[in-house]
């Protein structure tokens, strides 16, 4: 029987396992809502488009299947854009799906055209325009491989109007093989037993772990590793819960927010094994001066990620997962008894760090954001799934909440989106609704989506948002605090509307904290809730995120409290 | 370090935007390209595209790593240190008053290029050859007045082992 194309959309999407779409409706995409109509497919209807890719992305990361998206041509394509490139630069598998205006008006400038296959290029792992009916099937079922496989990415599919309501016969597709496109996913074993030897003989080793272990899901090889060859362990914003936040072997965050500890160790460190990392900048500080002393192994699924920015000792190319376990195996061969005492040094070193040079704040009659986080991880038993928005909350959530395992802590890392948190609740709320999960927010990200309070409580999803209000642009102000003379150009936002009301105003309830006595009972009554809450904290206005490395500076030349 | 020609050849799978991929990845990224020919290979539905880029090594291996990378990019062959055949084929329009007619054709014969088009007051040459060769003929027919150039840009192939 001849099928449409939104039917033979709805089919495709369905075999590929799609549950649940974030989507918002429109002109060029209304044929492809018809249908979705007539399916047991859940639609989650944002307020943005921009909150419909983060949910989605949020989706893929808390429930480990690929988030989709569906909006329509023109400004609801053009919305999702942010949420795209943050996907992309995350390496979060999803596809976005796009309504188009018909195939003979493309290039006429139609009303709601806009050339989305061209703008997002740059910003998905792949896109595609579907000119033929008999190639939409085909499209889905690529989309979806080149999505979750390899280094995961965010794939667009563009479908304009007509092909929605063209007719073809419908085939169930073939599995993917494409011959541009296989992705590495065994390591060489030679590599790794180079690695073993560099492991044996080093004395000071460090393993730098990040989304990539996440995203193969390769957190128990990770564990095992580090605790078998007794190696501390420092992960990437994007790596926090690859490794337990509470073994003793745990150093924190490197980099430029990262512990004294972390950064030290990198910087004492006579062998770095990464694994699913980038050396992004925020990491490595001046590049010329990182991790001086060490030979560097670098595990990555991606060959564009290694000796992109460090050049390395010993490249591996697979899976994180894959690579990990084999190491194990290796390690399976070797002596460990003098591990132990070899690493004892180290490890004391390591102490002596954090002992002498913990994360600190200093606790004063005012709220502190620090004390908030703390205080809500001992709470929350470190359970909670955690979402961000980007700035000093995002950096105090990395830095307070323990993350014990993996895909519990949720941030726009390497785009650092704005907005992020509150769509990234929602769409991790979905995906695991028996979870608490929390929006770690500041008072200026948090009115960059909020409209999506409106989603959270149209689906009833029990959602919490801590706002750490301290009237400013808080990171920004902490630079020109810094670094600009204290001149706070244009990152007074005090004029803020009130948090409780608006909460109040979307159905949800709100809650407000303005002395240090107040915390526990705010946090104690929204986290009890089973509605929404907005938990509004008013903090230390020009509290500080530390340690704190400039702008350049190597990454053991740290501004402390 | 030391930025070097590299000749690049990149077999792609024919699909609309390949080329714009290929382009932006070098635009987002501030690579250089050089020179760029595009055209279907004997097997239909594969193009392949031969690119001269400027940049020092581990840039060049950034980029190779970068295009392999795209979903339609096939394989990446680096020409540079190998041995290969090059050839650019250019269109010269000089300038040919009565009193240097002989002497282009003299330096046509040379060079082993053909007129294609003659008019009262210009000579339209087709020649083809290595970029030297190219810029050869160019440095000997610059003093007679050169109106015009059109270039292809480098085309090459490895040379079969033997």
């Amino acid at each position: 029987m001849e099928l449409t194309g939104a039917q033979i959309l709805m089919k495709a999407l369905k075999e590929e396992g799609v549950d649940t779409i974030f989507g918002y409706p429109g002109g060029a995409a209304i044929d492809i809502y018809d249908e979705l109509s007539r399916t047991d497919i859940r639609h989650i209807l944002v307020r943005h488009e921009q909150g419909a890719v983060h949910a989605a992305d949020s989706y893929a990361r808390a429930g480990g299947k690929v988030g989709v998206c569906l909006v329509t041509s023109g400004p609801g394509a053009t919305n999702t854009v942010t949420g795209i490139a943050s996907a992309n630069m995350d390496s979060i598998p999803i596809v976005v799906i796009t309504g188009q205006v018909p195939s003979h008006l493309i290039g006429n400038d139609a009303f709601q055209e806009v050339d989305i296959v061209g703008i997002t290029r740059p910003c998905t792992k792949h896109n595609y325009l579907v000119k033929n009916i008999e190639d939409l099937a085909r499209t889905v079922k690529e989309a979806f491989y080149i999505a979750q496989t390899g280094r995961p990415g965010p794939v667009l599919i563009d479908i304009p109007k007509n092909i929605q309501t063209a007719k073809t016969l419908y085939n169930r597709q073939k599995p993917v093989a494409l011959k541009s496109y296989r992705p590495t996913y065994d390591p060489n074993m030679k590599q790794l037993s180079k690695v073993i030897g560099l492991v044996m003989a080093s004395e000071r080793p460090v393993v730098f772990a990040g989304g990539g272990v996440i995203l193969s899901k390769g957190s128990a090889e990770l564990t095992e590793f580090a605790q078998r060859a007794q190696i501390p362990v420092t992960c990437s914003l994007m790596g926090l819960g690859a490794f337990p936040g509470t073994d003793p072997l745990w150093l924190g965050m490197p980099g430029m927010h990262g512990t004294y500890r972390a950064n030290m160790s990198i910087g004492e460190s006579d062998l770095i094994i990464a694994a699913g990392v980038r050396f992004d900048d925020r990491v490595t500080g001046k590049i010329e001066t990182f991790a001086p002393k060490a030979k560097i192994v670098h595990i990555d699924i991606d060959p564009s990620s290694i000796h992109k920015n460090v050049q390395v000792a010993v490249p591996v190319v697979g899976d994180c997962k894959k690579s990990l376990g084999l190491l194990n195996h290796l390690l399976d061969k070797k002596n460990l008894k003098d591990i132990p005492g070899k690493r004892a040094a180290w490890l004391d070193q390591i102490r002596q760090w954090k002992e002498t040079t913990p994360l600190a704040y200093h606790q004063k009659d005012t709220i502190k954001p620090q004390h908030v986080v703390k205080t809500l991880y001992e709470l929350t038993k470190g359970e909670a799934i955690i979402t961000t928005e980007v700035g000093q909350n995002q950096m105090w959530a990395a830095q307070y909440y323990h993350f014990d395992r993996p895909n519990h802590f949720i941030t726009s890392g390497g785009l650092g989106v704005m907005g992020f948190g509150l769509p990234a609740a929602i769409g991790a709320q979905v995906a695991c609704p028996d979870k608490l999960v929390i929006d770690i927010a500041g008072d200026g990200s948090i009115q960059m989506n909020i409209q999506e309070m409106a989603t959270a409580v149209q689906y009833n999803l029990p959602v919490k948002i801590v706002i750490l209000n301290n009237g400013y642009l808080g990171m920004v102000r902490q630079w020109q605090e810094l670094f600009y003379d204290k001149c706070y150009s244009c990152t007074d936002m005090s004029h803020a509307p009130d948090f409780v009301k608006l909460a109040e105003a979307f159905g949800a309830v709100g809650l407000r904290a303005t002395h240090p006595d107040e915390v526990i009972p705010v946090l104690t009554e929204g986290l009890a809730s089973p509605q929404t809450v907005i938990m509004e904290f008013i903090v230390e206005r020009e509290e500080g995120v530390y340690p704190m490395v400039p702008a350049g500076a190597s990454i053991t030349e740290m501004l402390l409290v | 370090m030391n930025e070097e020609k590299n000749v690049l050849s990149i077999l792609v799978d024919n699909q609309p935007g390949v080329l714009s991929r290929i382009v932006g990845l070098f635009s987002g990224r501030g690579y250089n390209i050089e020179s760029l020919c595009v055209a279907e290979t004997a097997e239909a539905g594969i193009s392949r595209i031969t690119m001269v880029t400027k940049a020092n090594k581990p840039v060049v291996e950034q980029i190779k790593k970068q295009l392999h990378k795209l979903i339609n990019v096939m394989k990446v062959n680096d020409l540079t240190d190998t041995k290969y055949v090059q050839r650019e084929l250019a269109l010269i329009k000089v300038n040919a008053k009565p009193e240097h007619r002989a002497e282009i054709l003299r330096i046509v014969d040379i060079f082993r290029c053909s007129v294609v088009d003659v008019g009262p007051d210009h000579y339209t040459l087709e020649v083809t050859g290595t970029e030297d060769k190219l810029a050869a003929l160019c440095g000997l027919l610059k003093p007679i007045g050169i109106k015009e150039v059109v270039r292809t840009g480098n085309i090459a192939m490895c040379r079969e082992v033997q």
